[in-house]
């Protein structure tokens, strides 16, 4: 674990750093009851690892790559992502960038290099080494991202991933969620390795475990990692541990695979808690001002939530767009035959 | 025009493709100092760089996921997988990945690779050096099928896949890359997709076929033409996009069908061909559709040769449709 050294960065951007924490957790809150209420589909939280989720973003700078897994919305906030865009994805609605195609969670902005993430495990680790080396090859200085927690590691391509940055000494920091569990599968199952940080020796690259409830252990450890990759020295594997505090998805019920004594050790080590009240005790924030920053959020979620809802679905012919650039005979000829079933009143969509 | 193998026709694409364009990369197992098992990129290193024609570890999903990467930045990736017996460790990659990426983003993410892969029986490979297997990937919406059949079409056919928007599956028949030969234009030669080639023209029955078959096809049909039988030869060259109009038009005109591929013909691509007849030119069939295939079984060694369509089997469903109505 990577030691204590007092504020990473200036009071300042600390402040707005605890309020997209702050944000991340809020809009969590506000979609998982979304769901309960059926307005929308499905979700997937991300609660209790937002000091690793906007550490390494904070840490990034303008033309980094990610390459996200699903669980990754307060990545997206603090690349500067608009709430409203998430949102619109969150919906399916026709202000998502992705037309409605995927499920809930499975974001992708190219304004922002924020990759369209897909469910399959582990399969974006080895996207982020390709856009490294492009990224290199054109001569940008920046780094690429990808972003996956303790299951994937288990993935093939993990390894894949992992060996050819280390062959290619490509410019890329693997940020490791150990969240503890995948699903159900808790981490000391997912491998006898003792720690997830160590499977980097094997690719002759560092790897580092840190807390990853620490903004500021998890803001050093990325940019270390990231200047050392923009040097030519290649990769880094950071494993940033953490808590899945919430179920894997609105579908799962972790009271079947886990404690609540365990999940209330977990709480009281809050990453936004943590962050607040080291503020609150430098004399940086009152417990007020505190309250006030999390209505200001509550409301600005609340505004963009009634925005979505007032988006209906996308146009239905975009269902036969963008499988190809130009689509082939057969594809043409379904998308005639659907528009003869709209006009017929057979399709109403 | 050069006399070319259809070998040389896939490195002349490749070397003209880097030379006109620096976002051209090639990687694969084997292919840079050792110019491929194949020899299909034999010079490319020593000519471009190490940066530009990369030998990787052997791991075929880290070959296509990486250059899925290169190709979401905006170079022009080509990967090699070194038998398409074993691409299956990408097809994750392939499938959920490369051929998706487009749709899934809304368009904000395509992601154009090239992989160019040998297939097909007929050179003593085996089970793990032999297969066909076009129709998993035809079946895969987002990603077009490639296979040529001659050293012209395999130089532009390749080009045209290179400079291409959408992901491509480039398959080359292994069994006739130093057999085939024939004149190939010089520079920068490009066939488009979704133009079926009118191999010979017919007017009794029409047999259509893909890569290696397309030279077998050919003799059966020089034999019956002894016969009387004038069969007309259609080479697909891409399974996505089809020429579904040139296999309806050939039908039309003929009423009969014949259709060879090497893989198996339970749910290979022929029951695609088949249907489609079925759908647009039923009432000119005089005759049922035949397919002659690999059988359905995993691929042989030592009897491979009784495995894989032949010039007498093929013959003999072309004698077989034209007399039956």
């Amino acid at each position: 674990m990577v030691e204590m050294q007092g504020p990473s960065l200036p009071d300042p951007e600390l402040l707005k750093v605890l309020r997209t924490m702050a944000l991340g957790r809020a809009v969590d809150e506000r979609c998982m009851n979304l769901q309960r209420q059926g307005r929308l589909g499905f979700y997937v939280p991300l609660e209790g690892q937002e000091a690793a989720q906007v550490g390494c973003g904070w840490a990034l700078e303008k033309g980094d790559w990610v390459c996200p897994a699903y669980r990754e919305l307060a990545v997206a906030l603090t690349r500067g992502v608009p709430l409203s865009l998430i949102l619109n994805q969150l919906y399916g609605n026709v202000g998502d960038l992705s037309k409605g195609r995927q499920m809930p969670n499975h974001y992708g902005f190219r304004d922002y290099r924020f990759v369209s993430a897909s469910s399959p495990i582990g399969t974006q680790i080895i996207h982020a080494v390709g856009l490294a080396y492009a990224s290199r090859y054109k001569g940008e200085k920046v780094v690429a991202v990808p972003f996956f927690g303790d299951g994937a590691t288990s993935s093939t391509d993990f390894h894949s991933g992992m060996n050819f940055a280390g062959v290619y000494k490509a410019p890329v920091v693997f940020f490791c969620q150990n969240n503890q569990w995948a699903i159900s599968l808790p981490r000391e199952k997912q491998t006898l390795s003792a720690t997830l940080a160590v499977k980097a020796n094997a690719y002759g690259f560092p790897g580092v475990q840190i807390d990853g409830n620490d903004f500021h252990a998890v803001y050093r450890a990325v940019r270390e990692a990231r200047a050392r990759a923009l040097r030519g020295e290649g990769p880094t594997l950071i494993e940033a541990v953490t808590y899945r505090m919430g179920p894997h998805s609105t579908s799962d019920d972790p009271r079947r695979y886990r404690t609540p004594a365990e999940l209330a050790a977990w709480k009281a080590r809050d990453p936004i808690e943590r962050l607040k009240a080291e503020l609150v005790s430098r004399g940086v924030l009152s417990e007020a001002e505190f309250e006030a920053m999390q209505e200001e959020v509550r409301a600005e979620i609340q505004s963009a939530i009634l925005e979505a809802e007032k988006l209906g679905p996308p146009e239905a012919s975009t269902i036969f767009e963008d499988v190809f650039q130009n689509p082939p005979p057969n594809l043409e000829e379904e998308r005639r035959e659907f528009e003869e079933f709209v006009k017929e009143g057979v399709v109403r969509p | 025009m050069t006399e070319l193998t259809l070998i040389q026709g896939v490195n002349k694409a490749l070397h003209q493709a880097m030379k006109n364009d620096p976002d051209v990369l090639c990687l694969g197992e084997d292919i840079g100092v050792n110019g491929g098992v194949f020899r299909a990129t034999d010079g490319l290193q020593k000519e471009f760089g190490e940066q530009r024609v990369l030998d990787t570890p052997l791991n075929e999903s880290g070959i296509v996921g990486m250059a899925v990467g290169m190709a979401l930045y905006g170079l022009k990736p080509v990967a090699e997988i070194q038998f398409l017996d074993f691409i299956y460790p990408a097809f994750d990659q392939i499938v959920s990945e490369l051929a998706k990426l487009r749709y899934r983003s809304g368009g904000q993410f395509p992601a154009h690779v090239v992989i160019r892969t040998p297939y097909g029986g007929g050179i003593r490979g085996g089970l793990y050096h032999s297969q066909s297997t076009e129709q998993l990937f035809a079946s895969t919406p987002g990603l077009k099928v490639v296979i040529p059949s001659t050293p012209a079409d395999a130089k532009g056919l390749l080009l045209t896949a290179i400079f291409d928007e959408d992901p491509v599956l480039f398959m080359e028949p292994k069994r006739i890359y130093r057999t085939a030969t024939g004149e190939v234009p010089d520079g920068d030669h490009r066939v488009p997709f979704g133009k079926a080639r009118i191999v010979r023209e017919g007017t009794d029955v029409s047999v259509f076929a893909y890569g290696a078959m397309v030279p077998t096809a050919f003799q059966a049909c020089q034999v019956l033409e002894k016969t009387g039988i004038h069969a007309e030869l259609i080479d697909l060259r891409t399974l996505v996009p089809l020429d579904i109009d040139a296999v309806v038009r050939s039908v039309e005109k003929t009423g009969r069908a014949v259709i060879v591929h090497e893989a198996p013909k339970f749910c290979g691509f022929g029951a695609e061909l088949a249907a489609i007849l079925a759908e647009k030119a039923l009432y000119s069939l005089k005759a049922p559709i035949a397919r002659v295939t690999g059988y359905d079984t995993p691929f042989p060694y030592t009897l491979e040769n009784l495995y894989l369509p032949s010039v007498d089997r093929i013959g003999r469903a072309i004698q077989r449709t034209v007399a039956a109505g």
